[in-house]
């Protein structure tokens, strides 16, 4: 395969997987749709949003036109030709989505402009307890792996196991308590700009290394051990190589591709933050959003997180079919 | 009592009736017996097997519902209280009825917080006050100590009396022989290194010293104190079994049918019922899970509101979003099956033994049920224990974002819920968060194990290596 032929298969791949994802990101929205209408009129989403009682007919018809509620669902009987599909909320809410352009809140906010501030608490969180996190539990799980079949190893798997099977509220419970408030080392939660931030997302990146790290280390194990049962690394060992030297040089590299690409699947997520500990750690990132958004029934931002939340989930798909391209040349796109 | 069977309840027993059916077909069958008895041979699954058979006995007990009688009333005909309880709630009375008025710690017998009283001379003093039920037998706190102990005594007492009836039962039906249990028990070589049936024995005899200590105690303190409205807390993490148990169960009985049609049908037939099958699952695993279920959740909760007089009771009305919240759940967990399961179909259907089926002019329907579906089943059966855990602890979290279980259903996650601000209190009220915590360790732990052997058993790759 020459250069060349490989870029043009990877630009026709991609070609294909963009315009695959495009029926798909329709699917979603109208499942969002669905599960929000079906019980849900435009008529009570302004009545929840004007507050509940004293309401006008004339208050809810404005608010329903001022945010592009007033059309039919998904099919406009009255409309003839294309417009039986175009004249409706469905039809103008995907195509705006589409051209990234999320509009307006249902409370009137510009949820562009909230997420592209959002982003950036959401992922000084989510990055470093991807990178601290694959670092440590990389580096157990080799461990193990060189101390496989003694008592090292199995009971590592066994505090593996039971750190599992601790629920990730009880490590952020745990460690709000220990941390912030018999040590009192920093804040219980919070938020600051710029580098004030620090003393905050400490503890929030610290819980979640810890909270992963048995459920890493012992996936990582079980690939390394599958690669050291491998042919080539007997005929490593057989040309004398060390014991270290068969671990870095040769299972370590060749674990990688698994490894490599099932993070490079997790990168795009990494913005949309975790719901859980920000909820917790009052951090202004975009998984509150969505818990805001959610319990104030605002749909506008529903429907942008769900779609950013598909639209970056495919992307993580594409991204891992390329890696693997990258990491291993015999695979083909 | 008036029977009532609640949506989840039929559902759990239908469960419960399949793995009945399933254990009496295995053990008739070679090929699933032997990887069956395989998981049994370590030690560490026994003993993870039989918690897991203790919860499930208090989730069928749980799973029991009915009205109560109302006694002392004049008509003739029996009258039901609208009231819906379980079995393990009249099991549990003793326990149960015992409530105070407000937080008190493990074994306590004065409240957490002082209230303003009358002392003997008659003046108001603000102290703390003696617990309602807690220790009420007791005259001075001095006295705690030398009664736990004696209880505690009594329920070891107890034990042993069971332990050893059990034993002699067993032996008169000669399922175990004297001699046998003599030598394996005092050998102490294989001490450390128990044999499977002797690792079911102890958890089993470690379960049933627990349950005696809460029958013999219980009834007498708050072994885990009472939560802000003087509920006994050891009882909210009892009743949260039956929750756990069943989010785990059923969200796995409502995704199966489908992952297992869709994912067969998409490998088997391929062209454009393939395309359509596979359209479906990326657009459902493209949508975050958190945001599908809370949509629903939101969904749910409007239409709720908007047929409130559909529920009879507080506890029907829960059942439902218990149900909703299981169902969602199995949307968002079958497309990951049904991708591993349409993979696998593609591949068994260019093995030899199912064209020659073809070639023979077998029907479809036939071949998948006689030849696709068997070679499937170890599939199913590991992502069934694999996904236990995580929904277990799912619901907590969901739960905690008020997009989980019914506020009103005892659940861990409610528990959780409510005591996480508990932590600020001086001094820390630790107790809920404990016992939630403890019985959800217990139970995943044991799944986690459990589930561990199954996938090692019956994963032919693994299989081949050792």
């Amino acid at each position: 395969m020459s250069p060349e032929k490989g870029l043009g298969s990877v630009s026709s791949y991609l070609t294909r997987r963009i315009l695959y994802a495009f029926p798909i990101l329709i699917g979603v929205n109208f499942i969002t749709f669905v599960l929000f209408f079906v019980v849900n009129s435009p008529d009570d989403m302004a009545r929840v949003h004007l507050g509940n009682r004293y309401v006008t007919e004339d208050a809810i018809s404005n608010w329903k036109s001022e945010r592009g509620y007033d059309k039919p669902l998904f099919i406009a009987l009255n409309s003839t030709g294309k417009k039986i599909f175009t004249e409706t909320i469905f039809f103008d809410k995907t195509v705006r989505l589409f051209t990234f352009d999320f509009g307006q809140s249902d409370s009137g906010r510009d949820i562009s402009y909230d997420i592209s501030e959002r982003m950036w608490p959401s992922l000084f969180i989510s990055l470093p307890v991807l990178c601290l996190g694959l670092l440590f539990t990389l580096s157990l799980a080799l461990l193990i792996a060189f101390f496989r079949g003694t008592y090292i190893d199995s009971s590592a798997v066994i505090l593996c196991v039971s750190m599992m099977s601790i629920s990730g509220l009880f490590y952020i419970i745990g460690g709000q308590y220990l941390l912030s408030k018999l040590l009192q080392i920093v804040p219980i939660s919070g938020f600051d700009d710029g580098i004030a931030s620090i003393k905050f997302l400490l503890l929030p990146i610290l819980i979640g290394v810890i909270g992963g790290l048995g459920h890493g280390t012992r996936w990582y194990r079980t690939i390394f051990l599958e690669e050291i049962h491998r042919d080539y690394v007997r005929t490593a060992r057989a040309k004398g190589l060390s014991e270290k030297g068969v671990l870095y040089q040769h299972v370590l590299r060749n674990a990688l591709i698994p490894i490599v690409t099932g993070v490079v699947a997790l990168l795009p997520s990494l913005f949309l933050g975790s719901l859980i500990t920000e909820a917790f750690f009052g951090i202004p990132g975009l998984g509150s959003y969505t818990i805001d958004a959610i319990q104030s029934q605002d749909f506008a931002i529903v429907r942008a997180m769900v779609f950013l939340g598909s639209v970056l989930y495919i992307l993580g798909l594409i991204l891992t079919d390329v890696a693997y391209t990258l990491v291993d040349p015999r695979i083909r796109l | 009592m008036e029977l009532v069977i609640l949506k989840t309840d039929a559902l759990f027993f239908i469960l419960i009736a399949s793995l009945l059916a399933y254990i009496f077909y295995a053990s008739k069958k070679e090929h699933l017996a032997r990887p069956w008895r395989s998981v049994l041979k370590k030690p560490m699954a026994a003993s993870a097997l039989t918690i897991l058979a203790f919860y499930l006995t208090v989730a069928i007990l749980d799973s029991i519902h009915f009205h109560p009688e109302i006694e002392g009333t004049s008509s003739d005909t029996p009258v039901y209280s609208s009231q819906v309880v379980s079995l393990l709630d009249e099991v549990l009375k003793p326990i149960n009825k015992n409530t105070e008025t407000t937080y008190s710690a493990p074994f306590a017998i004065y409240s957490y917080s002082k209230e303003s009283q009358e002392s003997d001379t008659g003046q108001i003093i603000r102290d703390y006050p003696r617990l309602r039920h807690a220790g009420s037998h007791l005259s001075n706190i001095s006295e705690v100590r030398s009664d736990l102990i004696m209880r505690s005594l009594s329920a070891l007492g107890y034990w042993i009396f069971a332990m050893a009836i059990l034993c002699l039962i067993l032996i008169s039906l000669r399922v175990v022989k004297l001699k046998l249990i003599v030598a394996d028990w005092l050998n102490l070589s294989t001490f450390f290194r128990p044999s499977p049936a002797q690792a079911a024995v102890i958890t089993f005899a470690a379960v049933c010293l627990s349950v005696s200590l809460v029958a013999t105690v219980g009834p007498y303190y708050h072994i885990l104190g009472t939560d802000k409205v003087g509920n006994d807390v050891l009882f909210q993490g009892i009743k949260g079994i039956r929750t756990g148990l069943l989010i785990g169960t059923l969200t796995t009985l409502i995704m199966l049918p489908f992952a297992i049609v869709l994912g067969v049908a998409a490998g088997y037939f391929r062209g454009w019922v393939d395309d359509a099958i596979q359209y479906l699952y990326t657009t459902l695993s493209s949508i975050p899970g958190v945001l599908l279920i809370a949509a629903a959740a939101l969904m749910l909760e409007v239409f709720m509101t908007n047929n409130a007089g559909d529920f009879e009771s507080v506890t029907a009305r829960a059942d439902l979003r218990f149900l909703c919240l299981c169902l969602i759940l199995g949307v968002t967990a079958w497309t990951g099956l049904c991708r591993y399961l349409r993979a696998e179909t593609l591949k068994l259907k260019e093995s030899n033994y199912i064209e020659a089926s073809r070639a023979f002019g077998v029907l479809s329907w036939s071949t998948i049920s006689q030849h696709v579906l068997p070679n499937l089943m170890h599939i199913v059966m590991i992502s069934i224990v694999l996904d236990f855990s995580g929904l277990v602890l799912a619901e907590a979290a969901l739960t905690y974002i008020d997009i989980g279980v019914d506020p009103s259903m005892e659940s861990w996650g409610n528990m959780i819920n409510g005591a996480r601000l508990e932590l600020a209190r001086e001094p820390v009220v630790w107790w809920s968060l404990f016992t939630a915590f403890l019985f959800m360790f217990v139970l995943v732990l044991a799944a986690n194990v459990f589930g561990d052997s199954v996938r090692d058993a019956f994963d032919p790759r693994i299989r081949e290596l050792d």
